[in-house]
């Protein structure tokens, strides 16, 4: 059995920010080195200076607003950008602390496992938070993908043929074990569901 | 009055107890292999746990189920009917949205299903981690020790059911924490860690955990009053772990061109990119090869350099024909000396350099510091060949892995939904376009789906035939030429310097001029080729572009092979075998200039294409054609002229030990040249593109007839062609390989003990039956590989066949128990009126 402590204090000073035990704690956490961590707690310094204070020792509660978030160039032009920050959001409602803010970017990095990103991929496209892709979200999934290009029936055909295709209990509706059965077969997947920081 | 008739719904349920699934005992046995096989083998106990776990996080409120509530508190009794009451009343306004004709309980039922709740809600996600740290540990030490365990963590179903009875809901999601905090305090640091990293739940959760196992484990440590020199293996520990860190993240900042590979992928999406990341593979690939070479046969020859003859002067023209003044330097086999370089005796053996006798090595040997040059060239180039393949099989099946899957076309359209959005681009134009391409895409996919029975006829079928086969009989008649071209091409260019040789040379910059002919020849050839191909691409009009994109692989890939095969013959069997009719002192520098040449021509020719393919037709198109297209970035023919590069720089490592630098450099400048071209030429392309398959079938052609070509070809080099007499570090050998024999032989001379040594060396080495020996054990293993592949393909095909069968269980059993329920509900009520009544 190993051992091991963490001292309590670390008091690297390191470009500004003082790392503390939370950004260790972030390094445990998520796939992110700390220079990585540090990168991204400049972007998210970035969106709103006034706010997030450079000192992060003593885990200041602070969250930015979704419309802030969604600013940023890596999700601007992404359909799903506001599921996106929604699902990491711990109120649902896209308020994002720094930490949920580094979390976000931990799923969507390379290193990222295929089953935690299955998961998160599968909260972000559960528009209406019922925990199964019903037809109502993938109709909107559609649309969002498409720019609204398909006609409606056309709409209509594929969420039903998609359905049909996926679900395996016969619910009408896919539940995460379907997704994550559907996403296996998708090799590309782990490539496609991934922003580069 | 509501509240009685909710009684009453419940009544019926302990009623029918016995017989319905609805029961505890019932749902457990029932629906346990399911469970288990959701819990990923968890047994049945940590299963139960699980559905226990959902019911308590249900009551909490907690529940993302929305309307679909807990199983259990209805055999509660009555304590539980004010909250069935309110899940009621949820019921009938939800149950319309759903359209379902299912009882409510059957719905409870359902939702307490695994597949339902696994991965959710964060007390599934609790307890599925702790069922993992739980396996980890046991796979950690061999015998888990049972007194470890708190009581209720000892595997016993009963056990559970027992404890989730009596203890209330908030208090056994403690427990559990607590249990998982203190199974990630037993785990080690990098499987702690890598836990943690996996869980699906939020950073501050998951540092909670983090934090409540590291005090615990303060407090063990604490406590225990640690003897000094443990301590200080703490420290130890945490300092390595500090620096592990920072090794990390130095190694993070050493990560080539991340800033260029974000700009490309967010404007192009993954399937450039990957030609991107095949380029820096192959310049790792290189680096390696130039790093062990350099540190081993450059390096050392360069600290010794032995005398020359007479030096050239500079003419400019060298840098293209890697001749004149390049030939004795480094950069060639011939180059390099027969004997043991040491320090004290190099004036005394760098004077006579050529014949060098026997003796002077001697002298040197016996003092400290020697370094055997034949030696350390024949290992250093067989270690780094052995080292690459490991390190390409490695990837090869790394990457099978990845893009391993069952080939059943059904579930497509469902795959293009979720997964063909690439969240990597950012690009405005680009995602416009991919949205359009998503549309079109679909589309397609829908007709497909509903004309998947329009067959052609037999006149149509014929038709087809017959230009497959004229477009296949065009690009192998095409090929041939070629080939053939090339093949006596070579031998004019041969002959013709029989006859300079004879005659003295008038013009050495013309003559070394004359060499660049068969490298732009099959250069020229390598950039035309392709485009008939495509021609005949475009007339034979495949519907599918992964098939289209397959038949030019192919067809490119036999134009190369070809190509390489007659230049190998020319190289090994013409020059190599009568290196005296064209007078040549030192053949392997002469080969070693030829692939420098064609490396060097291969590039110039991307170049131009790069030029005149992507950039002035995007001028003329723009201009002329007043077309807004711009051209589309061929990436499959881009990647097969990479490895068509490196077959060259590994042909050629041997002669040409600095080969890998010149490919560095021209990777290096490939990589900025193409991605500046990229951007300012070419548009995202308009088809689909496989990524990952694509990129294991690159890998797999880069290891099979690239590198594999290329270490038979030295391979056979080294075993079999007798090496120039006059220069190198192999003269006076018979084969490169009796370098080692010699060695052997001085060891055996110096030192009789070893004489076991040299038999071993002549039965093992000398012997080509240990070749082919090791040959047959390494395809053996290959074969039995694929075979599990195979296995694991049929048994994953079994596994679903039997996912789908039991979902026809289930629906079976549902309706069943639905239809018993209806029975039994309609003579309850009737009593509870009765009740009611009273």
């Amino acid at each position: 059995m190993k051992i091991f402590i963490v001292p309590s204090i670390i008091s690297h000073r390191l470009q500004t920010i003082s790392v503390s035990a939370v950004f260790l704690s972030l390094q445990d956490c998520t796939f992110f080195t700390r220079k990585e961590i540090l990168r991204l707690h400049g972007r998210y310094h970035e969106l709103a200076p006034h706010l997030v204070p450079m000192d992060y020792t003593n885990d200041p509660d602070c969250k930015l607003p979704l419309a802030l978030i969604v600013n940023m160039p890596e999700l601007k032009e992404n359909p799903f950008r506001n599921r996106i920050v929604e699902s990491f959001s711990e109120d649902g409602m896209g308020n994002l602390s720094f930490n949920e803010f580094v979390d976000m970017f931990s799923v969507l990095s390379e290193t990222a496992s295929r089953e935690l990103k299955a998961i998160y991929a599968f909260k972000i496209y559960d528009f209406n938070v019922d925990n199964y892709l019903c037809k109502e979200d993938l109709e909107k999934t559609l649309n969002r993908l498409t720019k609204e290009e398909l006609t409606p029936e056309e709409v209509e055909l594929v969420c039903q043929k998609s359905i049909e295709e996926a679900d395996l209990d016969g619910d009408n509706k896919l539940s995460f074990a379907d997704f994550e059965n559907m996403i296996t077969r998708a090799p590309d997947f782990l490539s496609t569901f991934h922003i580069r920081i | 009055m509501a509240r009685n008739v909710n009684f009453d719904l419940n009544h019926p349920l302990v009623e029918a107890g016995l017989e319905s699934p609805i029961d505890e005992e019932g749902v457990h046995d029932s629906f346990s292999q399911l469970i288990a096989e959701q819990s990923q083998n968890g047994g049945p106990s940590e299963a139960f746990e699980l559905q226990q776990l959902q019911r308590d996080l249900d009551e909490e409120g907690r529940d993302d189920v929305g309307y679909l509530s807990s199983p259990g508190h209805e055999f509660r009794g009555s304590r539980q009917v004010r909250r069935d009451m309110e899940w009621e009343d949820d019921e009938t306004q939800t149950d319309p949205l759903i359209g379902e004709r299912w009882s409510s309980a059957t719905m409870k039922v359902l939702s307490s299903m695994p597949s339902r709740t696994i991965g959710r809600s964060r007390g599934a996600i609790i307890s599925q981690y702790y069922n993992r740290t739980m396996q980890l540990r046991r796979r950690r030490q061999s015998r888990p020790a049972i007194r470890d365990f708190s009581r209720s963590a000892r595997p016993s179903i009963r056990g559970y059911g027992m404890e989730a009875d009596s203890i209330d809901a908030e208090g056994t999601e403690v427990s559990k924490r607590e249990r998982l905090v203190n199974n990630l305090q037993n785990l080690s640091v990098s499987d702690r860690v890598r836990m943690l990293r996996a869980m699906p739940l939020s950073v501050a959760e998951k540092s909670d955990l983090r934090m409540l196992a590291l005090q615990k484990e303060k407090r063990t440590l604490s406590s225990s009053k640690l003897p000094c020199c443990s301590r200080l293996k703490y420290y130890i520990i945490i300092a390595a772990r500090q620096s592990w860190y920072s090794w990390l993240s130095f190694l993070h900042s050493l990560q080539l061109w991340q800033v260029a590979l974000k700009r490309v992928s967010g404007r192009f999406g993954t399937g450039v990119l990957s030609y991107f990341l095949f380029l820096k593979t192959l310049l790792f690939f290189n680096i390696f090869l130039f790093l062990v070479t350099g540190a081993f046969l450059v390096l050392p020859q360069a600290v010794h350099p032995p005398v020359l003859p007479a030096e050239r002067n500079f003419s400019g023209l060298e840098l293209l024909t890697g001749a004149g003044y390049f030939s004795d330097t480094v950069m060639y086999y011939g180059y390099y000396c027969n004997y043991t370089l040491h320090k004290s005796c190099r004036d005394d053996v760098g004077g006579q350099n050529v014949s060098v006798s026997n003796g002077t090595r001697l002298d040197c040997v016996s003092k400290h510091h020697s370094y055997n040059m034949p030696l350390a060239y024949f290992f250093t180039i067989g270690v780094a060949f052995f080292i690459t393949c490991i390190i390409l099989v490695y990837s090869m099946s790394k990457s099978f892995g990845q893009s391993f899957r069952i080939d059943n076309s059904h579930s497509i359209l469902a795959i293009k939904v979720f997964c063909s959005w690439d969240f990597k681009v950012i690009k405005k134009t680009s995602v416009r376009l991919m949205s359009e391409n998503i549309g079109t895409q679909l589309k397609e996919l829908l007709a497909e789906v509903n004309h998947k029975n329009v067959k052609n006829t037999a006149c149509q079928k014929l038709w087809r035939l017959l230009v497959h086969g004229l477009a296949w009989a065009i690009c192998i008649a095409s090929t041939a030429a070629c080939v053939t071209a090339i093949y006596y091409f070579s031998d004019h260019m041969h002959q013709n310097l029989q006859q300079r040789s004879r005659s003295t040379i008038k013009d050495p910059l013309l003559f070394e001029a004359s060499l660049l002919a068969l490298p732009v020849m099959v250069s020229l050839i390598n950039l035309l080729l392709p485009g008939l191909f495509n021609l005949a691409a475009w007339m034979e009009d495949y519907e599918s572009p992964s098939v289209r994109t397959y038949v030019a692989i192919g067809r490119n890939l036999l134009l190369k092979v070809c190509v390489l095969g007659v230049l190998c013959y020319h190289w090994l069997g013409r020059v190599a075998a009568d290196p005296a009719s064209i007078k040549l002192k030192c053949w392997e520098s002469f080969v070693g200039q030829e692939l420098y040449r064609f490396l060097l021509m291969e590039f110039i020719f991307t170049l131009l294409d790069t030029l005149f393919g992507e950039f002035l037709w995007r001028l003329f198109s723009e201009r002329v054609l007043k077309r807004r297209r711009k051209p589309v970035f061929d990436i499959a023919r881009n990647v097969l002229e990479l490895i068509y590069g490196q077959t060259l720089a590994w042909l050629g490592v041997l002669f040409t030990p600095l080969l890998p630098a010149v490919q560095i450099i021209k990777l290096l400048l490939l990589f900025y040249i193409k991605k500046s071209s990229v951007m300012m030429n070419c548009q995202a392309p308009r088809k689909p593109y496989r990524v990952s398959q694509m990129t294991t079938i690159f890998i797999t052609l880069l290891c099979f007839p690239s590198f594999l070509g290329a270490s038979v070809c030295v391979t056979y080099t080294m075993w079999s062609i007798t090496p120039s007499s006059s220069c190198g570090p192999f003269r006076e050998l018979k084969t490169m390989f009796q370098a080692g024999k010699r060695w052997v032989e001085e060891l055996e001379k110096d030192n009789p003990n070893l004489s076991l040594l040299a038999r071993a060396h002549a039965y093992l080495v000398e012997n080509p039956l240990f070749l082919f020996l090791g040959a047959g054990i390494f395809l053996i293993v290959i074969y039995f590989h694929s075979q599990v592949v195979d296995g694991q393909r049929k048994i994953i095909n079994l596994l679903q066949e039997q996912i789908e069968n039991e979902g026809e269980d289930k629906k079976f059993l549902i309706t069943r128990l639905q239809s018993i329920h209806e029975q039994k509900r309609t003579p309850a009520r009737r009593l509870t009126s009765q009740d009611s009544g009273c």
